[in-house]
């Protein structure tokens, strides 16, 4: 028997994998292909605080190995997803994960407090890190007082667990992660997408509508888990690894770097089962290699 | 229901160079498919393509389990899905998408351009089923680009444009003089080229005839969780692959 469970931060996820923000919209999608009581957790759709409607297409360019975003955070706002959203999902025993956006500070505050009072979500992604809207998103997580002052204002008005999703668009990303530790994050998940561009040669035009846009996928794997092993070494606090995870094989990378948990993010869209398929994967891979705890996995990359 | 279906190749028939019409089969019963459907195909065998590629359902028969897809190869996802062995496997996520209105007893215009054809096949024969009387008007550059019209025929009547004049009346689709005529259509579907379904759209719109279109956005995930195939609509942006691909022209913002 391989006991699955991780802890992050006294919160129980039965298996270490979930699926990422924006690649599996609020599970929903995916309910006729897979069961979604086997997730570890769900992070779903980005929320604002009043309904976006994102950018202009196009919104996508596919990409060597992975393919570049520039979604913008639509959605219906919090209050549809609260009122609305949750009643339906909230039947599968998983953990649901609300990812929070907002233009200012205020924004963040609101959108936290309304999710502190409702029950049976027990933790939220702070998303410091989207690349694709104009105001706020990134910019908050490329400077440690930016990210800082975010991280304290929800601190202050949200009790449950708080996970601080990290942009790998910057210079030293484990100067921001020991930031939000101080200010009282439970926890990181990291990377969001990287920055990156498309151009059309035969019209000399670039593909997205916003020019740049996030790029993921198995391209930026590596990146991802070096930065998942930099944190590592950096800050006590739980760190979900994200970035490229195609399989379970993957996955157990991102572990031994230093995730106590992952998650699954474009794959979905090339896999609609792939989620539960790495479940099983890491059952085997510790059935094989006589791991009785996965947590065991945590950081056990072998220098 | 939406499944994940592995197939295998069965057939390929070429139209010409860049066209042709795969068939796959399944050893397991295959989903019930609604004309307009579409299916994400997992491209085999070609690193260069991450995403899956979504493609109208041309056809399915639930006797022999297939199902019929006719691709334009344009770019190297629907280049190598034509290069495949017959009996190679191939991974399916289908039936995607909403579909076409089926009106019963009534009279319906079918307006194609290019691989905008694809759905029309498995439409007239549920439209057939219902007692609607269809007429085709398909358009192409030259009569090298206008497939399928002996099967559209099996139908009802077959009108054809191309812009040199090879074939049927020259000019665009729109300038055909089935629109000088009196219109008692009911219902005008259209697929194509967005310039071409646009002008379609306009006159439907001035005739006062409702007008259905199948957009073609590119997409990642087909089952609206990632939110790139989107299409400005009345009600703001709605994702093609869920809300669509067929839209009431009325209700797009184009």
């Amino acid at each position: 028997m391989v006991n699955l469970n991780v802890n992050i931060a006294g919160l129980k996820l039965k298996n270490p994998v979930t699926t990422a923000s924006g690649t599996f919209g609020f599970g929903e999608e995916f309910e006729d292909f897979i069961d979604l009581n086997k997730l570890g957790g769900i992070f779903v759709k980005g929320l604002t605080l009043y309904n976006r409607e994102g950018n202009d297409y196009p919104r996508m360019a596919e990409t060597p190995s992975g393919m570049l975003n520039a979604v913008g955070l639509q959605n219906k706002g919090i209050d549809y997803f609260i009122n609305t959203i949750y009643p339906k999902i909230k039947k599968w025993d998983t953990q649901i994960f609300p990812n929070i956006n907002g233009s200012v500070v205020e924004d963040y505050i609101a959108v936290a407090e309304k999710l502190n009072d409702v029950e049976g979500i027990e933790g939220l992604e702070l998303n410091i890190s989207c690349p694709n809207v104009k105001e706020g998103g990134m910019a908050f997580g490329v400077s440690c007082p930016s990210a800082i002052a975010v991280t304290k204002a929800v601190r202050e008005v949200y009790d449950k667990t708080i996970i601080v999703k990290l942009s790998p668009n910057v210079t030293d990303i484990t100067e921001i992660a020991k930031g939000v530790e101080g200010a009282g994050a439970d926890g990181v998940s990291l990377i969001n997408t990287l920055l990156g561009m498309a151009i059309d040669a035969n019209t000399r035009k670039p593909i997205l509508s916003t020019i740049t846009g996030g790029l993921s996928g198995p391209a930026i794997k590596p990146v991802a888990i070096r930065m998942v092993w930099q944190v590592y070494n950096a800050v006590k606090i739980p760190i979900v690894g994200i970035g490229g995870i195609m399989n379970a094989t993957d996955a157990i990378e991102f572990m031994l770097a230093g995730s106590t948990a992952i998650q699954v993010g474009t794959a979905n869209f090339i896999d609609p089962q792939i989620s539960v398929k790495i479940v099983d994967g890491l059952e085997d891979y510790c059935t094989q290699n006589r791991i009785t705890e996965i947590s065991d996995l945590i950081g056990g990359m072998i220098s | 229901m939406k499944r994940i279906q592995d197939f295998n190749v069965i057939s390929y028939t070429w139209l010409n160079d860049d066209n042709y019409i795969i068939t796959l089969g399944s050893e397991t019963d295959i989903e019930c498919v609604e004309p307009g459907n579409f299916a994400e195909i997992k491209v085999p065998n070609s690193p260069d393509v991450f995403l899956r590629r979504p493609i109208s359902i041309l056809d399915v028969d639930h006797q022999n389990n297939t199902i019929k897809f006719y691709i334009k190869a344009i770019g190297k996802g629907t280049r190598q899905l034509g290069n495949l062995d017959i009996n190679s496997s191939l991974n399916i996520v289908y039936p995607l998408g909403n579909s076409f209105s089926v009106i019963k007893k009534k009279r319906a215009l079918i307006v194609g351009g290019g691989s905008g054809i694809a759905p029309f096949i498995l439409l007239a024969s549920k439209l057939k089923d219902e007692n609607t009387e269809v007429t085709f008007l398909i358009g192409g550059r030259t009569s090298g680009d206008v497939f399928l019209t002996d099967e559209f025929g099996r139908y009802g009547e077959v009108l054809v444009t191309t812009e040199d004049g090879s074939l049927g009346e020259k000019g665009m689709v729109t300038q055909h003089s089935v629109f000088s005529r009196t219109m008692d259509f009911d219902l005008i579907y259209t697929c194509g080229p967005d310039p071409m379904m646009k002008a379609v759209a306009n006159i439907a719109s001035e005739k006062g005839i409702d007008c259905e279109a199948s957009l073609e956005n590119m997409m990642a995930c087909g089952i609206g969780a990632c939110l790139c195939c989107v299409t400005p609509t009345i009600r703001g942006n709605e994702c093609v692959c869920t809300e669509g691909p067929v839209f009431n022209s009325k209700d797009l913002v184009w």
